[in-house]
This record gives C-alpha cells, sequence and structure tokens, in this order.
C-alpha cells in the first residue's frame, strides 16, 4: 500500500462514496441524533472508533473465518467491540453516555459497520481496513456534524448546546447562543427536520458534482467526458 | 457423506470459538469497568439530589442510607424504588422519593423530589421525560426555572383544589400550548407528598439495609 492508495481511502470515505450523503446508510443515527451538534459528533465519533476496530480486528482473522458462518463472526466482533465502547462510555463519559442512550447499542445494527467489514476488511490487509473504517466513519461523522449543526441553528439557536456532557463541566460556558432570544422552530428539532436537512445536503453535494463537470467540460480538454463522478453523483 | 460432517464439525468448532473468545473479551471488560460505572452512576445521583436537598440539609452519607419502597399507587411506580434519607446530627431532615407521573403528553414522566420532615418540597426535578422539546420540555430545569415553582410548597399551605395548573383554578402557572405536561407533574407530586404524609414515620425509621438500586427512570430509556 502506498501514499496515494490511502489518500484514495480518505478521499471515498469523506466525499466520493460518503455513507451518510452518497451511499445513504446509517441513517437511523443519523436522523435520530443529530439534532444537536454535540450528540451528533459524539455518535459519529463512537462509531467510528467501532468501524474502525472492527476493520482492523477482522481483517486479519479473515482467512481463518469459513464463507458460510463470516456474518454471525463479523456481527460478533462487532456487538463485542460496540459494548466494550459502551461500558467505557458508562465509566468515564457517564452524561454523555445518558443522552445517547439507546443508540450506542444500535451500532450494532448500523449497516454502514457490516457493510465496510463485508466488503473492505474482508478483502484487505489489516492497516489499510482500519484506515477505511476511520475514513468512512469521520466520512459519516461530518455529514452528522453539518446535519446537527443546522438543525440546532434553526431549531434552537445554539450551537454546541450540552457540550458539558462531553468535556466536562470545564466547557459550560462554551456554548454558542447564535441567535439571541430565539423562539425556537419545533419542526427542525423533530424527525422531519432531518430528512429536510439530509435532503438539502445531498442536493448541495450533486450540485457542487454537476458544476465541477461542467467545468471540466467548458475547458478545451483532450477528453471532452464529463467526469464520471458526475453520473454516479 | 463423511467430507460434510467433517467441515460441518469444523466450522461448528470455528463458531463456538469465536463465541468463546468475544465472551472472554467482554467479561473482562465489564470488571475492570464495574467499580468506574458504579462511581460515576452515584456521582450522578449525587448531583441530582444536591441539586434537591441543601447540602446545610444533611452531614450523612445520602447515597447509603436508603430504604426500599415497593410499588405504590401513590407515587405510580410499577416496581421496587429507593428513598433516599437525609439525617442531621442523626435527626431526620429530608427524605428524596422517585415518582412517575403516568400521563404525561408522551407518556410517563420520572421525577425526583425531596421532601423536609415538616413536609414542606426541599425541591423537584426531572429525571426523564419524553414530551415534545421546545413546548412541553420547560418542565426541564436547564429549559426554564418553572420546576422551582415547588420549592417550598407544602400541603400543610396549599389545599388539594390548589395542586392544579391556573388554568383548573390551581395555584400552579403553565405555558399555552402545553397544559397536559405541568397538569402531569402537578398531579403526581402532590400524590406524592400524600404519600409522605401517610407513611412519614416508615421513611424515616433507622434501617440497616442498605441495597443500591438505579434509580427508576434509567435503564428504562
Amino acid at each position: 500500500m502506498n501514499l496515494q492508495e490511502y489518500k484514495d481511502i480518505f478521499y471515498n470515505g469523506l466525499w466520493k462514496q460518503n455513507p451518510g450523503i452518497v451511499q445513504l446508510l446509517g441513517l437511523c443515527p443519523l436522523l435520530a441524533v443529530s439534532s444537536t451538534v454535540v450528540n451528533a459528533v459524539s455518535l459519529g465519533l463512537a462509531t467510528s472508533l467501532v468501524m474502525a476496530l472492527s476493520n482492523l480486528s477482522i481483517a486479519p482473522i479473515r482467512s481463518y473465518v469459513p464463507n458460510e458462518i463470516r456474518i454471525p463472526v463479523f456481527i460478533l466482533i462487532i456487538a463485542v467491540l460496540v459494548t466494550v465502547v459502551q461500558y467505557l462510555m458508562n465509566a468515564y463519559m457517564y452524561g454523555l453516555y445518558v443522552v445517547l442512550g439507546i443508540f450506542i447499542p444500535l451500532i450494532v445494527t448500523n449497516c454502514i459497520v457490516l457493510a465496510r467489514v463485508e466488503a473492505f476488511a474482508s478483502k484487505n490487509s489489516a492497516l489499510p481496513s482500519a484506515m477505511d473504517g476511520l475514513a468512512m466513519g469521520l466520512g459519516l461523522t461530518a455529514v452528522l456534524g453539518v446535519l446537527g449543526a443546522m438543525r440546532e441553528v434553526i431549531g434552537k439557536g445554539t450551537l454546541f448546546s450540552g457540550i458539558d456532557l462531553a468535556l466536562g463541566d470545564m466547557a459550560q460556558g462554551w456554548v454558542l447562543h447564535i441567535i439571541p432570544d430565539y423562539k425556537g422552530f419545533l419542526i427542525a428539532i423533530l424527525p422531519p427536520g432531518a430528512f429536510i436537512g439530509l435532503g438539502l445536503l445531498i442536493a448541495g453535494r450533486n450540485w457542487l458534482n454537476l458544476r465541477a463537470a461542467q467545468k471540466a467540460r467548458s475547458k478545451p480538454a483532450p477528453t471532452p467526458l464529463a467526469s464520471p463522478e458526475a453520473a454516479q453523483g | 457423506m463423511k467430507r460434510i460432517a467433517r467441515s460441518t464439525l469444523q466450522t461448528a468448532i470455528n463458531l463456538v470459538f469465536f463465541a468463546v473468545l468475544a465472551t472472554a473479551i467482554l467479561a473482562s471488560v465489564f470488571f475492570l469497568t464495574r467499580d468506574a460505572i458504579k462511581k460515576s452512576e452515584e456521582a450522578e445521583k449525587m448531583k441530582l439530589i444536591n441539586q434537591i436537598v441543601p447540602s446545610t440539609l444533611f452531614d450523612n452519607n445520602i447515597i447509603k442510607d436508603t430504604l426500599t419502597i415497593p410499588a405504590n399507587e401513590l407515587l405510580g411506580t410499577e416496581d421496587n424504588t429507593l428513598a433516599y434519607r437525609a439525617r442531621l446530627k442523626g435527626e431526620p431532615s429530608a427524605v428524596v422519593l422517585e415518582s412517575i407521573a403516568p400521563d404525561g403528553f408522551s407518556g410517563r414522566i420520572w421525577l425526583i423530589l425531596a421532601v423536609r420532615a415538616n413536609g414542606e418540597l426541599a425541591g423537584v426535578r426531572v429525571v426523564t421525560h419524553k414530551e415534545t422539546p421546545g413546548l412541553g420540555d420547560y418542565i426541564e430545569l436547564p429549559k426554564s426555572p418553572w420546576i422551582k415553582n415547588f420549592d417550598g410548597k407544602s400541603r400543610a399551605g396549599y389545599k388539594d383544589a390548589d395542586w392544579k395548573v391556573k388554568k383548573d383554578g390551581g395555584q400552579f402557572d403553565y405555558m399555552a400550548g402545553a397544559t397536559i405536561t405541568p397538569r402531569a407533574v402537578v398531579k403526581a407530586v402532590n400524590k406524592a407528598l400524600v404519600y409522605f404524609e401517610q407513611n412519614r414515620d416508615k421513611l424515616f425509621a433507622p434501617s440497616p439495609q442498605q441495597s443500591p438500586r438505579p434509580l427508576a427512570g434509567e435503564g428504562k430509556l
């Protein structure tokens, strides 16, 4: 594996094959916890950690797992890792643990985790697999974070509310009141707000891709073909 | 036939191996984090209790001085809960009770309330609820100081008819557009105070029993 391949892995995870706005996998937590930035990013990072660890631990043993039972074994390993993360959060980040609640154990059922194990870790060696898990997780976290910021500013007029749950009492004063004396816009906080916000993000990504493709076409390039991405996005 | 049996057996052994490995990892992490988890749960409980029981009211270890209360209709509980007793120089000064308002706008509202020995409320807090964000969630302290209306109230000062929101002819404020939520909370607090009146002596009786159990709201999220 050379540097270019690692770059590709990160480019895929963060943009080209972003799990949140391209593959549209793992929407359950995406829609449920993205009502504030802190919740969204926290669950995103927990998912990234699980994805990196599950890819890292499954890649080295991939040749020892018979094909017929690979799915149960993969799920078993993912479930163990999620439970470990849950214990650690329960022990050392109790406030956040209470807020994220049921969504931590639900990381097991998040299809993006198994998807990356099946699509990448079961075919590649340990280090690139771990990087793939991390990159895909961070891509999801970025989408969650942007969606959380949109919903929080529009719905509550604040940013980073509840940050003290993640970083301890010293962070209590870090909440930004973007719009003072805001009455709130309920629909942004409720689940429909997540769908609308996600739709806008997907539209935004497609628009960027189309614009890039048009630029490439208008240039007198030797190959006047639009980039393959435009067709795909 | 023999070959199929052998490969089946091998696959089964493989699966068992991974299951045993997974169990071993989980068991060891469980034991490694058990004390830290217990500590952070107690710290969280203490934080809530400190909010509603002024520290001048007790010098005992509240977390350990508990009494198990069986499920009770007045408290709205369907399971055993713990009462935490505050004592000052050995004299009972306040008790912390858990109560459930069953009739919130979106289901149950878990409350924790501290009653002074004279029947006056020291404070009430909402532990868990599912009320509409931005509408019914003003019963939470970070959202609004509404819940502090209960401080210092007692059944000696307010008659039964006063334990209602103003819309229903009672004494408690509410916010337009969300009456069901405060109605449920006020009703539950009043009922919990009735429970306190009826069981005052039992609640403060010294008991050697010490079996910490999580608050009713936890684990039922």
